[in-house]
C-alpha cells in the first residue's frame, strides 16, 4: 500500500515538473531577490516598486500580523463583554447578548466583510464631505483618519509616566498583598491604583508645560494628509473579524463560567466571602482553565480568517504574496509553500502555547 | 416533643413572588445597576428597531419589474424577487430547473429515513447515498447523455451550488476522515505520524490557501492536455480540507467510547477491521454526529469563499447582481437576503446539533 | 450597630425561625417552619427527599431566600441587608454533600482563604489555626496536597476543618455523608461526633440514624415542607407518634 502511494507521488511530481517546464516557470527561490514592480496599499515598513519580491513577503506578513493582532485584541474585549452580558441577571441584557451571538455566528464572515466594505464604507462621502468629529477624526470613502499625538511633545512624557505608573501599581499590589499576609491589615488597593494610573500621567502633563501637539489629519486638495490613516480595506476587515470572532469568544467565555459548579459559589459565600472576592479568587481562576483552550482556538481561527483580506484587496500575505507575486512569477509551489508555512508556524506556536498552558494549569488529581 | 397533626395545605405564593410583577422585579429592576441597564437597553432598542422595521417592511417596495418600481424610501425587495431564480440556481437554464430540483428531492427522500429509529438497513441507505447518489446527481445536473441537455459546471451557481459544495464536501470527506481518525489512533508509528501530520497540516491552513492551491497546482499535477474542471478542482480542495475536521470530530467520538468496548471486541476474537465495523464505529459515529454537524455548518459558511476562485455560489451571485448596472445601489438588500438564507440554514442546523447532543448525552450514560 | 436588630426575647436561642414560609416559583416548599435552637444543642433533621429539609438550613445562612417569616441567627435577622447577611455567614459554618472544596487551591489554602480575606487574619496565624484543625480531623499530612488527590472521606473532613477555621457559632451539615462510599462514612461521622461532644451547636440534615441516636439532642422529621414531629432521639425512634414518621422510619430501617 505504501508502495502504491509512493508511485502516485512520483507520477504527480513528474507531471508537475514537465508542466512547469512547458510553461517556462523556473523553480527555486531566486525570484525573491527580483524586483517586484507593483505598489502595495499599506505597508508598515518602507516599500516601493523597486523593492524585491522577498520584501513583498515581509510586507504582506506584517499586514497579516497587524490585522490579526488588532482583531484578537478587539474581539477579546468585545467577546468577554458580551459573554458576561449573556450571563447577566437582567433578562433584557442577557437576551440581547444572545441575539448578537446567534446572529453573527451564523452568517459567513466573507458576507460580513462585504457588507461593511460595500454596503457601509463605499457609500461614504468623498473626502471633501467627510463625516467628522470636530477637526480630529474624519471618516470618508477613502478611509478613517485619526489624529496622532507627537511623541516630542508632552505626549511622550505622559507615555513614560504611564509606564512608570503601571510599574508602580504592580509593586504596590505586591506590597499590599504581602502586608495583608503578614499583618492582616487591608489596603484600598483599587482606589489607590486608579489614582496612580490617572494621577501620575496627569502630573507629568502639567509639569511638562501642558501641551500635547497633535498631528491632525487635514484636507489638502482632494485627500487628507497627516495623522493616522486607516484604509477602508483594513477598517472593513477589522470590523468584520472583530464582530464575528467576538460572537464565538462570547460563547466560550459563557461556557467557561458556567462550567464552574454552583457549589463553589455557595461554599465561598457560606464562608463569608463577598461576591467580588468569590468571583476573583474562586470562580475566575477555575473558569479561565476552561476558557483558555478554546479561546486560543478562536485566535487561531481569526488569524486564518484574516486571509479573506484577498476578497476586498487588503494587502495581507495571501493577497500580496500568494496573489500578485504568484501571478507575476508563476512560481506557485514555492510561494504557496512559503505562505502555508507562515500559517502553519503560527498554528503550531499557538498549539504549543496551549499545551504548555494546559500542562501548567491542570488541576492536580490522583 | 411536638407533633403536627394536620398537614398544612399548599398556599399560593404571595403576589410579590410570582406573576409578572415579581418577574419584572427579579429580572429587570432588581437593583440600581440592573435598572439602569434595563433603561439603556430599552432606549437602544427604541432607537434601532422601529427604523429597521420600517425600512424592511413598511416602507419597502415589493411589487414591480424594474428598479423604477422602487419608489418608497424603504428596502427594494423587487430586486430580490426579480433575481430570485438566479440567486437560487445561478446561471442554470431556467427551463431545466426541474433537474436540480429532482436531484434535491431525491437526496431528501434518501436522507429522511435515516432520522427515524425503526428504519432497517440504515447502513445500506447510507452506502447508497455515499456511493451511488453522487453519480445520479451529477448525471442529472450535468446531463450530456440520455437525451438530457448538457449544462456546463460554469453555469451552476447560487444556493444550489452552495448546497452542492457543502454536501459533496462532507460526503467525500467522511470516508477519508474516518480512516484518518483511525490512523491517528493506530499503534503503527508511521501510520500515526502520517495521519497526524496530514490532519494538522490541513487544519493549520486557511481555506483560501487550500482553494488557491487546488486551483493553481492541480492542473500542474496532471499530464499535459488533461484539463480539470474548475468546480472539480474546488471540490477536491474542499474535500481534503474537510476531511481533517471530520477526522477530529470522529476522533472525539472514538475517545468517548469506554475502553471496555475495545477490549470486549478483542476478547470476542474479532479482527481489527471487523471490530471497527461491527462494534466501535457504529457507536463512535453516532457520538460524533454533533461534532460533524458543527463542521458541516462551518463548511456551509466557508463555501462562500469559492467566490474568490471564480465560482458563483450564493454570495458570489448576489455580489455579481449587486454590481449589475440596472440594479445599482441595492447592495444592502442583497446582503441582507444572503444573510437571512445562510442564517436559516446555519441556525437550524446548530439547533439540531444541540438537540442531538442532549439526546446522545442522556442515552450514553455509563 | 446591630444592637437595634437584636431581639432580646430570643436571646437564649442562637438560631430562631418563626413562621418561615418559602416558595420556589409557585411551589410552596416550606410551610410555617418554627424552629428554635439553643446554644450547644445538636439537631438532626430527617425526612424523605423533597421534604424541604435542605432548604430549611440553606435559609439559615441565606443561600436560599425565605419570603415569609423571620429567621434570627445570633441576634441578627437574616433578611435582605447584605451587610447583615455577611455577618451571619461569618458566624455560621456549612458543610455540603459534595464537599465543594476549591480544586485549584491546596488544602492549606482552602482552609486559610476565608480567615485571611474575611477575618483579615495574618497568614501565619491563619495557617497555625488551619493546621490545628487539620490535626483535629486527623489529616495534617495532606496540607500541601490538592483536593483532587484526596479521597471523598478526606475531602469532607477537610471541608469540616475549613468551616471550623472561621470559628463559627453554629455548624450546618447538608447530608454530609450521602455522597461517600460506605467505608468512608464512619471517619466523617467520628469527626462530627467529636465536634458535638466539644459543645458545638450543630444542625444536621442526614440519613445516618446511628449518628442521631448517639449525639442528637432533638430529632426533627419533615415532610412536604412541614415539621411533622420533633422529639428526643430515644422517644423519636422507639415511639414515633405520627403515621408519616412511622412510615419513614420503617423505610429507612429496612436497610
Amino acid at each position: 500500500m505504501l508502495g502504491g502511494l509512493a508511485l502516485f507521488f512520483y507520477f504527480i511530481v513528474q507531471n508537475m515538473l514537465a508542466n512547469m517546464e512547458a510553461r517556462g516557470i523556473t523553480t527555486g527561490f531566486a525570484f525573491l531577490s527580483e524586483k517586484a514592480g507593483f505598489g502595495i496599499l499599506q505597508s508598515l515598513i518602507p516599500y516601493s516598486e523597486e523593492s524585491t519580491y522577498g520584501r513583498t513577503f515581509i510586507v504582506g506578513l506584517l499586514n497579516t500580523l497587524l490585522v490579526s493582532g488588532l482583531g484578537i485584541l478587539f474581539a477579546s474585549l468585545l467577546g468577554f463583554l458580551i459573554g458576561v452580558a449573556r450571563l447577566s441577571k437582567n433578562w433584557l441584557v442577557s437576551r440581547m447578548a444572545g441575539v448578537y451571538i446567534e446572529t453573527f455566528r451564523n452568517i459567513p464572515l466573507l458576507l460580513q466583510i462585504f457588507f461593511w466594505y460595500f454596503a457601509v464604507i463605499r457609500p461614504l462621502p468623498s473626502p471633501r464631505q467627510s463625516l467628522s468629529l470636530g477637526d480630529w477624526v474624519f471618516l470618508n470613502v477613502r478611509g478613517l483618519y485619526l489624529p496622532m499625538p507627537e511623541l516630542e511633545s508632552s505626549f511622550g512624557i505622559m507615555l513614560a509616566a504611564l509606564a512608570v505608573a503601571i510599574v508602580l501599581v504592580f509593586f504596590l499590589r505586591r506590597w499590599a498583598i504581602k502586608r495583608h499576609y503578614e499583618t492582616g491589615k487591608t489596603f484600598p488597593l483599587l482606589l489607590t491604583s486608579i489614582i496612580i494610573l490617572i494621577g501620575i500621567p496627569l502630573l507629568a502633563y502639567l509639569l511638562s508645560g501642558g501641551s500635547i501637539a497633535w498631528d491632525k489629519p487635514s484636507l489638502q486638495g482632494f485627500n487628507f494628509q497627516g495623522g493616522i490613516t486607516v484604509i477602508p480595506e483594513l477598517l472593513a476587515l477589522l470590523l468584520a473579524l472583530t464582530i464575528y470572532t467576538a460572537a464565538f469568544i462570547a460563547e466560550t467565555v459563557r461556557a467557561g463560567i458556567l462550567a464552574v459548579s454552583h457549589g463553589q459559589t455557595e461554599a465561598a459565600l457560606a464562608l463569608g466571602l463577598s461576591h467580588g472576592q468569590t468571583l476573583r479568587m474562586v470562580i475566575i481562576p477555575q473558569a479561565m482553565r476552561v476558557i483558555i483552550p478554546p479561546l486560543t482556538s478562536q485566535y487561531l481561527n481569526l488569524v486564518k480568517n484574516s486571509s479573506l483580506a484577498t476578497a476586498i484587496g487588503y494587502p495581507d500575505i495571501v493577497s500580496v504574496f500568494m496573489g500578485t507575486t504568484l501571478n507575476q512569477t508563476g512560481q506557485a509551489v514555492e510561494i504557496i509553500a512559503m505562505t502555508m508555512a507562515v500559517y502553519l508556524t503560527i498554528s503550531l506556536l499557538i498549539s504549543a502555547f496551549m499545551n504548555w498552558y494546559n500542562h501548567k494549569m491542570a488541576l492536580v488529581e490522583r | 416533643m411536638s407533633v403536627t397533626k394536620q398537614l398544612l395545605p399548599d398556599r399560593p405564593a404571595p403576589i410579590s413572588q410570582i406573576g409578572p410583577i415579581a418577574w419584572l422585579r427579579e429580572n429587570l429592576f432588581s437593583g440600581p445597576f440592573n435598572t439602569l441597564a434595563t433603561i439603556l437597553s430599552l432606549y437602544f432598542l427604541y432607537l434601532v428597531i422601529p427604523p429597521v422595521f420600517d425600512w424592511v417592511f413598511f416602507s419597502a417596495n415589493w411589487q414591480g419589474e424594474t428598479r423604477d418600481a422602487c419608489t418608497n424610501s424603504g428596502a427594494c425587495w423587487v430586486f430580490i424577487i426579480q433575481r430570485f431564480e438566479q440567486f437560487m440556481y445561478g446561471f442554470y437554464p431556467e427551463n431545466l430547473h426541474w433537474r436540480p430540483n429532482l436531484a434535491g428531492l431525491l437526496l431528501v427522500l434518501l436522507v429522511v429515513p435515516l432520522f427515524f429509529k425503526r428504519v432497517p438497513h440504515k447502513g445500506w441507505i447510507a452506502a447508497f447515498i455515499l456511493l451511488i447518489y453522487p453519480v445520479i446527481a451529477y448525471f442529472l445536473l450535468h446531463g450530456g447523455a440520455a437525451g438530457l441537455e448538457e449544462v456546463n459546471t460554469g453555469k451552476w451557481g447560487g444556493l444550489m451550488l452552495t448546497l452542492i459544495l457543502s454536501i459533496f464536501g462532507i460526503v467525500a470527506a467522511l470516508p477519508i476522515g474516518i480512516l484518518l481518525a483511525l490512523g491517528r489512533r493506530s499503534s503503527m508509528p508511521i501510520v500515526r505520524a502520517v495521519c497526524t501530520v496530514y490532519i494538522e497540516l490541513w487544519r493549520g491552513a486557511p481555506l483560501i490557501t487550500v482553494l488557491f492551491m487546488s486551483s493553481v497546482m492541480l492542473p500542474l499535477f496532471l499530464p499535459e492536455g488533461v484539463d480539470i474542471d474548475k468546480l472539480a478542482r474546488a471540490m477536491v480542495g474542499i474535500a481534503m480540507f474537510q476531511s481533517a475536521y471530520v477526522a477530529e470530530a470522529v476522533r472525539g467520538g472514538l475517545q468517548a467510547i469506554p475502553k471496555g468496548q475495545y477490549e470486549a471486541a478483542e476478547a470476542m476474537g474479532l479482527t481489527y477491521w471487523k471490530s471497527m465495523r461491527l462494534v466501535i464505529l457504529p457507536q463512535a459515529l453516532k457520538l460524533s454526529i454533533p461534532g460533524m454537524v458543527n463542521t458541516f455548518i462551518e463548511l456551509f459558511k466557508d463555501t462562500s469563499l469559492v467566490l474568490i476562485i471564480g465560482l458563483f455560489d450564493l454570495l458570489a451571485i448576489i455580489q455579481q447582481a449587486n454590481a449589475d448596472s440596472s440594479w445599482l445601489g441595492f447592495d444592502t438588500e442583497g446582503y441582507i437576503f444572503a444573510a437571512v438564507v445562510y442564517w436559516i440554514f446555519c441556525f437550524g442546523m446548530s439547533r439540531y446539533s444541540l438537540a442531538l447532543e442532549k439526546k446522545l448525552d442522556t442515552g450514553h450514560r455509563h | 450597630m446591630n444592637e437595634t436588630n437584636r431581639n432580646t426575647a430570643n436571646d437564649d436561642y442562637i438560631v430562631s425561625m418563626r413562621n418561615v414560609n418559602k416558595w420556589f416559583g409557585n411551589f410552596h416548599v416550606l410551610k410555617d417552619i418554627n424552629l428554635n435552637v439553643k446554644k450547644g444543642e445538636r439537631i438532626v433533621i430527617c425526612g424523605p427527599s423533597g421534604s424541604g429539609k435542605s432548604t430549611v438550613i440553606r435559609c439559615i445562612n441565606h443561600l436560599e431566600e425565605h419570603q415569609e417569616g423571620e429567621i434570627i441567627v445570633d441576634g441578627i435577622e437574616v433578611g435582605n441587608d447584605v451587610k447583615l447577611i455577611h455577618q451571619v455567614r461569618r458566624e455560621v459554618g456549612m458543610c455540603f454533600q459534595h464537599f465543594n472544596l476549591f480544586p485549584h487551591l491546596t488544602i492549606l489554602d482552602n482552609l486559610t482563604l476565608a480567615p485571611i480575606w474575611v477575618r483579615n487574619m495574618p497568614k501565619k496565624e491563619a495557617e497555625e489555626i488551619a493546621m490545628k484543625y487539620l490535626e483535629r480531623v486527623r489529616i495534617p499530612e495532606q496540607a500541601s496536597k490538592y483536593p483532587g488527590q484526596l479521597s471523598g472521606g478526606q475531602q469532607q473532613r477537610v471541608a469540616i476543618a475549613r468551616s471550623l477555621c472561621m470559628n463559627p457559632k453554629v455548624m450546618l451539615f447538608d447530608e454530609p455523608t450521602s455522597a461517600l462510599d460506605p467505608e468512608m462514612i464512619s471517619e466523617v461521622l467520628d469527626v462530627m461526633v467529636e465536634l458535638a461532644e466539644g459543645g458545638m451547636t450543630m444542625i444536621c440534615v442526614t440519613h445516618e440514624m446511628g449518628f442521631a441516636k448517639r449525639v442528637a439532642d432533638r430529632v426533627i422529621f419533615m415532610d412536604a415542607g412541614q415539621i411533622i414531629e420533633e422529639n428526643e432521639p430515644q422517644a423519636f425512634f422507639n415511639n414515633p407518634q405520627s403515621e408519616r414518621t412511622k412510615l419513614f422510619l420503617s423505610q429507612i430501617i429496612q436497610h
